[in-house]
């Protein structure tokens, strides 16, 4: 589904991804670790092409597509979606539109369907008439920006730091709906959708299923391996100590 | 004081310029001949009938409370169809109602500058609108101010009256057809809340680039009374300055004023709200929204003057810019006169964040799409305070002058 081969980004001039490559088949989920800073949010605004984040060398194609010089839009077009970690405010749009413009309606009513969509993720109709993100508390934003999703049902999609800032009863409505979203309570062979994490902390993969597992450092993807095994790793021992014992496991 | 006093002071004030706004030469506008009346709005001319929608005004009549319609320098039509509410030419009223003359030039200073001097001594009607005390009128009253002829000057005196424990909603709409290439309006316009009254006036004003405008209104609200104002701007317009002031007399009295302007090409516009807080506990809030484009120049002022006990006011004005050749000054004003007040503002001007766009994108919109949405967006202030039929209106009349610029 996502093909990225020897991909080297820059932001205001600094390299900040160098030679990166992954490859995220249909009906697969990974997850990205890293510690801050190591350009995991850059990876996924690079992927959906934010105007910001240049592309030096390599391409990404996407459902077959170069999509490497796309604009945004046409990349949501062709089944791309995400959660953004810290979505701006608007004044003056709401939820409820917002919510319309990602199921690709145009009038401003809230229509019966999408109330019932956000009663699954405990969103009210005053909730849904607020303006987005404004005044948003943390668990809001992460459900808000679940919720445009669900309405517009992407084929591939990202998530950045779906946990941060979410308390533990929140977590887990949120990850059984990032489940569903991503078909993985389906059997592996109905899967159709594909999905990147990002988390800094792993709460969230208590609650989701994924297929792969990725360690970013300086850059690049430093380890990859086994979700359950990574993510131990990553947590006991940290994302440095995490890599080394990788990278000795590769010269045993 | 006496109708005599009234036009010497007029007569002194002739060539008095005011003190906001390009000085306009009266003389190049005229007074034109008198149109016929009509039997039914929908016997307006077809070619008018845009600028008459446009305006906010329903031909048809379907939920109004009344109509009046005024083209040029003559009252075509004017009916009312509630009891206890009253509207007519200000012409027919002052004879009508001896004790009407008591309240002309009592909210407004006749000698202000040369307009409202203007008005006093060459005045070409204007509607008097009136609701009886303890009347509720929730479904709007209409009126139309509409030019249809090149040169023309159009110098209205409006009156408006809400009784004791009265309700009255107003929309009002300025036009003027696509076939004038300059003319001249000129509108004082008197409010008088009375006691435990509310008064919702929501004006459209749908000029074009070579309309010259200096309206001049006042607002006087006794105690518990209550004015809403909304208005609307979207076209362009050759120069436009008002200064509208609300005097909260009474105790608890509220003004809220609502300002939306959207000013392309070569638009100036001058545009204030005032609130002179002289009742004990009397409030009042200003909002305004402004986008200039283009050439556009746009000055939006507020002032907000506390004199009385406990009086509370707040400014919110904010600007958003969308051309390098484009000006807004955006100046809010506070005046304490004592220590119990609690008045503030909060002013920006902008531009529009590309992280909005770039959200917004991100859910499938193109760029374009995305900027006109946001554009919406900063103009979309919730109009508080009418009535949920009247509400829905002013946001459906919203959208179609915003799709009309956008």
């Amino acid at each position: 589904m996502l093909e990225i081969k020897d991909l080297t980004v820059e932001v205001e001039g600094k390299e900040i991804i160098n030679d990166l490559t992954l490859n995220i088949e249909r009906g697969e989920v990974h997850v990205l670790f890293g510690p801050n800073g190591c350009g995991k949010t850059t990876l996924l605004m690079t992927i959906l092409g934010l105007p910001n984040y240049k592309v030096r060398k390599g391409s990404i194609t996407f459902k077959g597509v170069d999509i490497t010089d796309l604009p945004t839009n046409e990349r949501v077009k062709l089944g791309m979606g995400i959660s953004f970690q810290h979505p701006p405010e608007i004044r003056g749009v709401k939820l409820g539109d917002m919510v319309n413009i990602a199921q690709g309606r145009k009038e401003g009513k809230i229509d019966g369907d999408v109330i019932e969509l956000a009663k699954r993720l405990n969103i009210s109709v005053e909730f849904l008439n607020r303006d987005v993100n404004r005044g948003f508390s943390g668990g809001e934003v992460k459900r808000s920006e679940i919720l445009q999703l669900l309405a517009q049902s992407p084929d591939f999609i990202m998530f950045d730091e779906p946990d941060s800032g979410v308390d533990i009863e929140n977590i887990e409505l949120i990850g059984g709906i990032i489940s569903e979203l991503l078909d993985r309570n389906k059997m592996p062979s109905k899967r159709k959708k594909a999905g990147l994490i990002i988390t800094h902390s792993g709460f969230i993969m208590r609650y989701i299923k994924v297929d792969r597992a990725h360690v970013m450092l300086g850059g690049r993807i430093a380890c990859s391996g086994m979700p359950d095994e990574i993510t131990r790793n990553v947590m006991e021992n940290g994302f440095e100590k995490c890599v080394e014992i990788c990278s000795n496991v590769g010269t045993v | 004081m006496t109708k005599k006093d009234i036009i010497e002071r007029a007569e002194r004030a002739r060539a008095k310029k005011a003190a906001l706004g390009k000085d306009i030469v009266i003389d190049n506008y005229v007074t034109g001949k008198e149109h016929d009346t009509l039997h039914s709005l929908d016997e307006f001319p077809a070619e008018y009938l845009q600028d008459l929608l446009d305006a906010g005004i329903e031909p048809t009549e379907k939920d109004r409370a009344g109509s009046f319609l005024q083209r040029d320098c003559s009252v075509v039509f004017s009916t009312v169809k509630y009891p206890g509410l009253e509207l007519m030419s200000t012409t027919d009223a002052l004879k009508e109602h001896n004790w009407l003359k008591d309240y002309l030039w009592k909210a407004v200073p006749v000698d202000m500058d040369k307009y409202t001097a203007e008005v006093e001594l060459e005045q070409t009607h204007g509607y008097f609108i009136r609701s009886e005390a303890g009347k509720k009128v929730t479904m709007p009253v209409q009126s139309c101010l509409f030019i249809t002829t090149n040169k023309i000057g159009q110098k209205v005196h409006n009156i408006i009256i809400a009784e004791e424990n009265s309700e009255l909603h107003i929309i009002t709409g300025c036009s003027v057809s696509h076939a004038v290439n300059s003319a001249l309006h000129l509108g004082v316009s008197e409010f008088y809340v009375k006691r435990g009254a509310k008064i919702t006036f929501t004006m459209i004003h749908n000029w074009s680039r070579g309309m010259e405008v200096r309206p001049r209104s006042a607002v006087v609200i006794e105690d518990d009374g209550t004015f809403i104002s909304n208005y609307i701007l979207m076209t362009p317009v050759k120069s436009l300055q008002m200064y509208p002031t609300a005097y909260c007399r009474g105790r608890n009295a509220r003004a809220t004023f609502q300002t939306i302007v959207y000013a392309p090409g070569d638009t100036k516009v001058d545009l204030g709200s005032r609130a002179v807080l002289q009742g004990e506990g009397s409030k009042a809030e200003i909002i305004s929204r402004a986008i200039a484009t283009d050439n556009a120049e746009v000055i939006a002022r507020s002032d907000v003057i506390g004199e009385g006990a406990n009086a509370k006011g707040h400014i919110e004005c904010r600007g958003l810019m969308l051309s390098d050749t484009a000006e807004i000054d955006s100046i809010p004003e506070l005046k304490a006169t004592r220590k119990d007040l609690d008045l503030s503002h909060e002013a920006a001007v902008g531009k529009i964040a590309e992280e909005g766009i770039q959200y917004l994108m991100a859910r499938g919109l193109s760029k374009e799409e995305a900027t006109s949405v946001i554009i919406r967006g900063f103009l979309n202030v919730d109009i508080t305070g009418l009535p949920d039929a009247l509400a829905r209106e002013m946001k459906k009349m919203f959208d179609m002058s915003l799709e009309k610029v956008m």
